[in-house]
Protein backbone atom coordinates (compact mmCIF):
# COMPACT_ATOMS: atom_id res chain seq x y z
CA UNK A 1 0.00 0.00 0.00
CA UNK A 2 1.32 3.38 -0.95
CA UNK A 3 -0.36 5.83 1.36
CA UNK A 4 -1.78 5.52 4.89
CA UNK A 5 -5.00 7.32 3.89
CA UNK A 6 -5.60 4.97 0.98
CA UNK A 7 -4.75 2.04 3.26
CA UNK A 8 -7.40 3.14 5.79
CA UNK A 9 -9.92 3.97 3.05
CA UNK A 10 -9.48 0.44 1.70
CA UNK A 11 -10.23 -1.00 5.19
CA UNK A 12 -13.20 1.31 5.80
CA UNK A 13 -14.80 0.49 2.44
CA UNK A 14 -14.16 -3.22 3.15
CA UNK A 15 -15.98 -2.91 6.50
CA UNK A 16 -18.89 -1.09 4.84
CA UNK A 17 -19.14 -3.77 2.15
CA UNK A 18 -18.84 -6.82 4.42
CA UNK A 19 -22.55 -6.95 5.41
CA UNK A 20 -23.63 -5.70 1.95
CA UNK A 21 -21.67 -8.48 0.21
CA UNK A 22 -23.16 -11.16 2.45
CA UNK A 23 -26.62 -9.72 1.69
CA UNK A 24 -25.80 -9.64 -2.04
CA UNK A 25 -24.75 -13.31 -1.97
CA UNK A 26 -27.93 -14.27 -0.11
CA UNK A 27 -30.10 -12.43 -2.67
CA UNK A 28 -28.20 -14.11 -5.53
CA UNK A 29 -28.79 -17.59 -4.15
CA UNK A 30 -32.47 -16.75 -3.62
CA UNK A 31 -33.00 -15.00 -6.96
CA UNK A 32 -31.17 -17.46 -9.23
CA UNK A 33 -33.71 -20.20 -8.49
CA UNK A 34 -35.78 -20.83 -11.61
CA UNK A 35 -33.61 -18.48 -13.69
CA UNK A 36 -33.56 -14.68 -13.92
CA UNK A 37 -35.79 -12.31 -15.86
CA UNK A 38 -35.81 -8.53 -16.02
CA UNK A 39 -39.42 -8.49 -14.74
CA UNK A 40 -38.36 -10.47 -11.68
CA UNK A 41 -35.34 -8.25 -10.95
CA UNK A 42 -37.18 -4.98 -11.52
CA UNK A 43 -40.21 -6.22 -9.57
CA UNK A 44 -37.97 -6.57 -6.55
CA UNK A 45 -35.95 -3.38 -6.91
CA UNK A 46 -37.94 -0.71 -8.78
CA UNK A 47 -39.23 2.12 -6.62
CA UNK A 48 -37.56 0.67 -3.52
CA UNK A 49 -35.74 3.23 -1.38
CA UNK A 50 -34.22 0.36 0.61
CA UNK A 51 -32.62 -1.29 -2.45
CA UNK A 52 -31.55 2.13 -3.78
CA UNK A 53 -29.67 2.84 -0.53
CA UNK A 54 -28.31 -0.74 -0.37
CA UNK A 55 -26.92 -0.80 -3.91
CA UNK A 56 -26.07 2.91 -3.92
CA UNK A 57 -23.86 2.49 -0.84
CA UNK A 58 -22.43 -0.69 -2.36
CA UNK A 59 -21.50 1.09 -5.62
CA UNK A 60 -19.78 4.00 -3.88
CA UNK A 61 -17.80 1.67 -1.59
CA UNK A 62 -16.85 -0.79 -4.34
CA UNK A 63 -15.76 2.02 -6.70
CA UNK A 64 -13.27 3.29 -4.12
CA UNK A 65 -12.22 -0.22 -3.04
CA UNK A 66 -11.69 -1.58 -6.58
CA UNK A 67 -9.81 1.55 -7.71
CA UNK A 68 -7.41 1.37 -4.74
CA UNK A 69 -6.99 -2.39 -5.18
CA UNK A 70 -6.15 -2.02 -8.88
CA UNK A 71 -3.84 0.88 -8.03
CA UNK A 72 -1.82 -1.36 -5.71
CA UNK A 73 -1.64 -4.18 -8.29
CA UNK A 74 -0.54 -1.80 -11.07
CA UNK A 75 2.01 -0.07 -8.83
CA UNK A 76 3.54 -3.35 -7.66
CA UNK A 77 3.40 -5.23 -10.96
CA UNK A 78 4.30 -2.49 -13.44
CA UNK A 79 6.20 -0.15 -11.09
CA UNK A 80 3.92 2.72 -12.03
CA UNK A 81 4.06 5.66 -9.60
CA UNK A 82 3.43 9.36 -9.11
CA UNK A 83 1.06 11.42 -11.22
CA UNK A 84 0.31 8.66 -13.74
CA UNK A 85 -0.73 6.33 -10.92
CA UNK A 86 -3.01 9.00 -9.41
CA UNK A 87 -4.62 9.66 -12.78
CA UNK A 88 -5.21 5.93 -13.26
CA UNK A 89 -6.72 5.53 -9.77
CA UNK A 90 -9.08 8.48 -10.16
CA UNK A 91 -10.09 7.42 -13.68
CA UNK A 92 -10.91 3.89 -12.54
CA UNK A 93 -12.86 5.18 -9.54
CA UNK A 94 -14.91 7.58 -11.69
CA UNK A 95 -15.62 4.91 -14.35
CA UNK A 96 -16.83 2.47 -11.67
CA UNK A 97 -18.91 5.22 -10.03
CA UNK A 98 -20.50 6.35 -13.29
CA UNK A 99 -21.31 2.84 -14.55
CA UNK A 100 -22.44 1.72 -11.09
CA UNK A 101 -24.69 4.74 -10.55
CA UNK A 102 -26.27 4.11 -13.94
CA UNK A 103 -26.92 0.48 -13.04
CA UNK A 104 -28.45 1.38 -9.66
CA UNK A 105 -30.70 3.99 -11.27
CA UNK A 106 -31.71 1.57 -14.00
CA UNK A 107 -32.97 -1.05 -11.55
CA UNK A 108 -34.36 1.09 -8.71
CA UNK A 109 -35.92 4.17 -10.35
CA UNK A 110 -39.52 3.99 -11.49
CA UNK B 1 12.41 -22.86 -9.20
CA UNK B 2 9.61 -21.70 -6.88
CA UNK B 3 10.89 -19.06 -4.48
CA UNK B 4 10.70 -20.31 -0.84
CA UNK B 5 8.04 -17.87 0.38
CA UNK B 6 5.75 -19.05 -2.40
CA UNK B 7 5.55 -22.50 -0.86
CA UNK B 8 3.88 -21.02 2.25
CA UNK B 9 0.14 -21.63 2.49
CA UNK B 10 -0.48 -18.00 3.50
CA UNK B 11 1.23 -16.89 0.30
CA UNK B 12 -1.52 -18.85 -1.42
CA UNK B 13 -4.07 -16.89 0.67
CA UNK B 14 -2.42 -13.62 -0.44
CA UNK B 15 -2.39 -14.49 -4.15
CA UNK B 16 -5.96 -15.80 -3.98
CA UNK B 17 -7.10 -12.49 -2.46
CA UNK B 18 -5.24 -10.50 -5.09
CA UNK B 19 -6.43 -12.56 -8.08
CA UNK B 20 -10.04 -12.77 -6.84
CA UNK B 21 -10.04 -8.98 -6.37
CA UNK B 22 -8.61 -8.47 -9.84
CA UNK B 23 -11.17 -10.83 -11.36
CA UNK B 24 -14.06 -9.07 -9.59
CA UNK B 25 -12.81 -5.62 -10.65
CA UNK B 26 -12.63 -6.76 -14.29
CA UNK B 27 -16.13 -8.27 -14.08
CA UNK B 28 -17.67 -5.19 -12.42
CA UNK B 29 -18.04 -2.95 -15.52
CA UNK B 30 -19.74 -5.78 -17.43
CA UNK B 31 -22.07 -6.37 -14.48
CA UNK B 32 -22.98 -2.66 -14.29
CA UNK B 33 -23.42 -2.40 -18.07
CA UNK B 34 -25.84 -5.33 -18.25
CA UNK B 35 -27.95 -3.94 -15.38
CA UNK B 36 -28.07 -0.48 -16.95
CA UNK B 37 -29.70 -2.07 -20.02
CA UNK B 38 -32.91 -2.15 -17.93
CA UNK B 39 -33.04 1.61 -18.50
CA UNK B 40 -31.99 1.80 -22.14
CA UNK B 41 -32.74 -1.53 -23.86
CA UNK B 42 -34.97 -3.76 -21.66
CA UNK B 43 -35.41 -6.37 -24.43
CA UNK B 44 -31.63 -6.79 -24.69
CA UNK B 45 -31.43 -7.31 -20.93
CA UNK B 46 -33.97 -10.11 -21.18
CA UNK B 47 -32.17 -11.78 -24.08
CA UNK B 48 -28.90 -11.62 -22.10
CA UNK B 49 -30.63 -13.11 -19.06
CA UNK B 50 -31.97 -15.92 -21.26
CA UNK B 51 -28.46 -16.43 -22.64
CA UNK B 52 -27.24 -16.78 -19.04
CA UNK B 53 -29.45 -19.86 -18.61
CA UNK B 54 -26.86 -21.98 -20.47
CA UNK B 55 -25.00 -24.49 -18.27
CA UNK B 56 -21.60 -23.06 -19.23
CA UNK B 57 -22.67 -19.55 -18.13
CA UNK B 58 -24.08 -20.96 -14.87
CA UNK B 59 -20.71 -22.58 -14.30
CA UNK B 60 -18.95 -19.27 -14.94
CA UNK B 61 -21.34 -17.61 -12.45
CA UNK B 62 -20.40 -20.31 -9.95
CA UNK B 63 -16.78 -19.19 -10.43
CA UNK B 64 -17.72 -15.53 -9.94
CA UNK B 65 -19.64 -16.27 -6.74
CA UNK B 66 -16.61 -18.25 -5.53
CA UNK B 67 -14.36 -15.25 -6.27
CA UNK B 68 -16.70 -12.91 -4.38
CA UNK B 69 -17.06 -15.26 -1.41
CA UNK B 70 -13.35 -16.05 -1.15
CA UNK B 71 -12.53 -12.32 -1.42
CA UNK B 72 -14.90 -11.33 1.38
CA UNK B 73 -13.87 -14.19 3.70
CA UNK B 74 -10.19 -13.63 2.92
CA UNK B 75 -10.77 -9.91 3.50
CA UNK B 76 -12.45 -10.56 6.86
CA UNK B 77 -9.40 -12.66 7.78
CA UNK B 78 -7.13 -9.71 6.92
CA UNK B 79 -9.28 -7.26 8.91
CA UNK B 80 -9.24 -9.62 11.91
CA UNK B 81 -5.47 -10.03 11.60
CA UNK B 82 -4.93 -6.27 11.45
CA UNK B 83 -7.48 -4.95 13.93
CA UNK B 84 -8.03 -7.77 16.45
CA UNK B 85 -5.53 -9.35 18.83
CA UNK B 86 -3.16 -11.75 17.05
CA UNK B 87 -4.23 -15.36 16.88
CA UNK B 88 -1.86 -18.20 16.07
CA UNK B 89 -4.18 -20.18 13.81
CA UNK B 90 -3.85 -18.01 10.66
CA UNK B 91 -3.52 -21.02 8.34
CA UNK B 92 -6.71 -22.57 9.73
CA UNK B 93 -8.60 -19.29 9.28
CA UNK B 94 -7.33 -18.97 5.70
CA UNK B 95 -8.33 -22.55 4.92
CA UNK B 96 -11.75 -21.91 6.49
CA UNK B 97 -12.19 -18.87 4.22
CA UNK B 98 -11.64 -21.05 1.14
CA UNK B 99 -13.91 -23.80 2.52
CA UNK B 100 -16.65 -21.27 3.34
CA UNK B 101 -16.39 -19.74 -0.13
CA UNK B 102 -16.65 -23.18 -1.72
CA UNK B 103 -19.70 -24.00 0.41
CA UNK B 104 -21.47 -20.76 -0.54
CA UNK B 105 -20.62 -20.90 -4.25
CA UNK B 106 -21.66 -24.56 -4.46
CA UNK B 107 -24.97 -23.70 -2.76
CA UNK B 108 -25.44 -20.98 -5.39
CA UNK B 109 -24.57 -23.42 -8.20
CA UNK B 110 -27.01 -26.08 -6.93
CA UNK B 111 -29.79 -23.46 -6.83
CA UNK B 112 -28.84 -22.19 -10.30
CA UNK B 113 -28.95 -25.50 -12.18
Amino acid sequence: MLDIRLYMLQRITAMIMAPLTLGHIAVMIYAIQGGLSSAEILGRTQGSVMWFLFYGTFVVAVSVHAAIGLRVIVAETFKMAGFALSVLTWSLCLIFLFMGARAVMAVTML
Amino acid sequence: MIRPHRAHSLWFAYILHRLSGLGLAVFLPAHFYVLSLALTQPERLDSLLQWSDQPVVKFAEFGLVFLLAVHIFGGLRLLAMEFLPWSANQKTIAASAVAGAFLISTTFFLQAI
